[in-house]
């Protein structure tokens, strides 16, 4: 539902100050969002100066920097370190992304580092994916068939194939997701943007047998319907993918089967 | 997101608009001196301010309507194009909006 202001255990408090090694000359401040489930302690904003000498480009150089060098306490998710595996997604710089390609350089400022909006928190920057995933497995994210299998594999022309560019680059992260206004007030019953386009992506798939049941689970009008074009996930997406156009084709296909 | 927002504002306006709309249509049905004082309450500094934002709200709403209708159809769901047909529905809210004054008052 709707929360217009955050309640009295959620409101964000000023951290502590981790300085710089002595000596240091080139000094990055990292502004990050810090809770514990453990202390009983309100969210606060723990500041890092952060020596670039040593550091690498990436925000996630930066974070991995702090979580060695300065702090080992700051929790983070992080995997591949190349926008490949979804896991380092948080709100950077007021934008959902990938903390490993976004560029410090493209931030003005200190680095602000949030987790992805609207998701409970696990700790510091660990959002609970754990509903989004449920959400997920509800689209049943597998290729789906009557006919036998055959002897090897199910074909596919080029065009067919072309049909899912854009769609299999989804990575997961909920960048999208966690982006939208009608995920925020309706995420126990709006699928959000990533789940919808993957559901699209095995509506689109000309090997899958179940078009006509993916497309009566999502005619509901809060699963698919709660998207109004707001068009924040397209804006966000760090893959340059377009939720926004795959829920739209999906929209079009409802009409069409009619 | 902002338009998104907008849209939904321009609605609630256009709602409220024509309750507005209902009044003084009512009120011209009850007779002359109603009508006169829907017509002094409407021609007021204040009125006319409502007027102003109203007509404004009508034609965003109808703008970005016709934005909507193309993207059901898949069309404008590139970022560019996303961007570009959003300026152009704020400057063509403007300009029929200034149009509709100029001939209103003219």
């Amino acid at each position: 539902m709707v929360e217009l202001s955050l309640p009295r255990n959620s409101k964000v408090k000023q951290g502590k100050t981790h300085k710089a090694p002595a000596g240091a000359k080139n000094i990055r401040k990292y502004q990050v969002y810090r809770w514990s489930p453990d202390d009983g302690q309100n969210p606060s904003i723990d500041t890092y100066e952060v020596d670039m000498d040593t550091c690498g480009p990436m925000v996630l150089d930066g974070l991995i920097k702090i979580k060695n060098d300065m702090d080992p306490t700051l929790t983070f998710r992080r995997s591949c370190r190349e926008g490949v595996c979804g896991s380092c997604a948080m709100n950077i710089d007021g934008t959902n992304t990938l903390a490993c390609t976004k560029d410090m350089g493209d931030i003005k400022g200190d680095v602000k580092v949030y987790p992805l909006p609207h998701m409970d928190v696990v700790k510091d920057l660990v959002p609970d994916l754990s509903k989004a995933y449920a959400q997920y497995a509800s689209v049943e994210p597998w290729l789906k068939t009557d006919t036998p299998a055959p002897d090897k594999e199910r074909l596919q022309s080029p065009e067919e194939r072309a049909k899912l560019d854009g769609l299999w680059e989804c990575i997961l992260c909920f960048c999208c997701t966690t982006s939208c206004p009608s995920y925020w007030w309706n995420s126990d019953r709006y699928l959000g943007p990533a789940v919808l386009l993957q559901a699209y992506r095995w509506i689109a798939d000309s090997r899958d047998e179940k078009t006509g049941d993916r497309l009566d689970n999502l005619e509901d009008p809060f699963r698919l319907y709660r998207c109004h074009t707001i068009m924040n996930c397209t804006n966000t997406c760090p893959k340059s993918l377009n939720p926004a156009k795959a829920i739209a084709e999906t929209k079009k296909l409802m009409l069409e089967r009619r | 997101m902002v338009l998104s927002i907008a849209h939904r504002i321009t609605g609630i306006a256009l709602s409220v608009g024509a309750l507005v709309l209902a009044y003084w249509l009512s009120a011209a049905s009850y007779g002359p001196d109603s009508f006169a004082t829907a017509q002094s309450l409407l021609a007021s500094p204040f009125g006319l301010l409502l007027l102003l934002g109203w007509t404004f709200a009508f034609f965003f709403h109808l703008c970005n309507g016709i934005r909507h209708l193309a993207w059901d159809t898949g069309w404008g769901f590139d970022i560019p194009k996303m961007y570009a047909t959003g300026w152009t529905v704020i400057v063509a809210s403007v300009v029929l909006t200034a149009l509709t004054w100029a001939i209103a008052l003219a």
